[in-house]
């Protein structure tokens, strides 16, 4: 036994991580799987980086299966002015896609919370759709200590 | 498929008020990811679809994806300029829906 305390951990590490994923090992996705996302729920438009949309994630998440995340987006919420819908994607879960809100000018401010699946440490991104179809883009690191994918 | 949702939302608000509404249901958003001891992957059964609506408009709705986590949590705003009933609305990838409604009056 000429194991290496080190490499020893290094794999368990990589065995746990695999256990998250299933064995067979299951495709990642891209910041091109990503974009393309953020193509077919704006259109043409190009997305403006930050503007009136914040988003919070944590810095550091322990336990990938439940990483909280909001959003709100600034907008005066009228009939002819208001934010139409926002996508959440986390570009290296094995799908991008978190979920997608929808907001009507009866929800008052654009906002709100859940809580994702992150397989790994990687950047979760926000994009949202105004009525008058303006995007606009963010997106924060977050670390993961733990992955989830599994549940 | 699930038991009954948690909705926290105000009884009575001013007129014009924007609240806050929150909502947790159970359910295990099995994500297609996984692989039971067989190896055999284990069928997605997620809740897909969450819809709020106020007076019988809709006013928001999520659509979701495995990436949600079990339990899923939901909390979002509504603005209310008159006295209503608010029906949440989940689906799941059966098709199974979940209704709760909650009567919110105007104060004074």
């Amino acid at each position: 036994m000429n194991i290496s305390r080190r490499a020893w951990l290094g794999t368990s590490a990589a065995a746990a991580v695999a256990g998250f994923f299933g064995v067979s090992g299951n495709a990642i996705a891209t910041v091109e799987d990503v974009e393309k996302l953020i193509g077919e729920f704006g259109g043409s438009a190009t997305a403006e980086d930050g503007g009136p949309l914040q988003l919070t994630t944590p810095e550091i998440a322990e336990n990938g299966n439940s990483v909280p995340v909001s959003f709100v987006v600034e907008s005066p919420m009228s009939d002819d002015d208001y934010i139409e819908s926002v996508i959440i994607m986390a570009s290296e879960n094995p799908t991008p896609e978190v979920a997608t809100f929808h907001f009507t000018p009866g929800s008052g401010i654009a906002q709100a919370s859940t809580r994702m699946r992150l397989a790994k440490t990687q950047d979760v991104y926000a994009v949202a759709k105004t009525s008058k179809g303006m995007l606009y883009k963010v997106s924060n690191n977050v670390k993961v200590t733990i992955g989830g994918c599994g549940g | 498929m699930a038991s009954k949702p948690r909705v926290k939302i105000p009884k009575s608000v001013a007129a014009g008020d924007v609240i806050t509404i929150k909502t947790l249901i159970k359910h295990s958003m099995e994500s297609g990811q996984r692989k039971d001891t067989q190896g055999e992957a284990i069928p997605r059964d997620i809740i897909n679809q969450f819809e709020a609506s106020f007076n019988g408009n809709v006013v928001f709705s999520v659509d979701i994806h495995p990436a949600v986590s079990a339990n899923p949590y939901i909390e979002f705003s509504a603005k209310v300029s008159e006295a209503g009933t608010f029906v949440m609305k989940w689906t799941d990838d059966a098709g199974a829906v979940i209704e709760t409604s909650n009567d919110v009056a105007i104060k004074g």
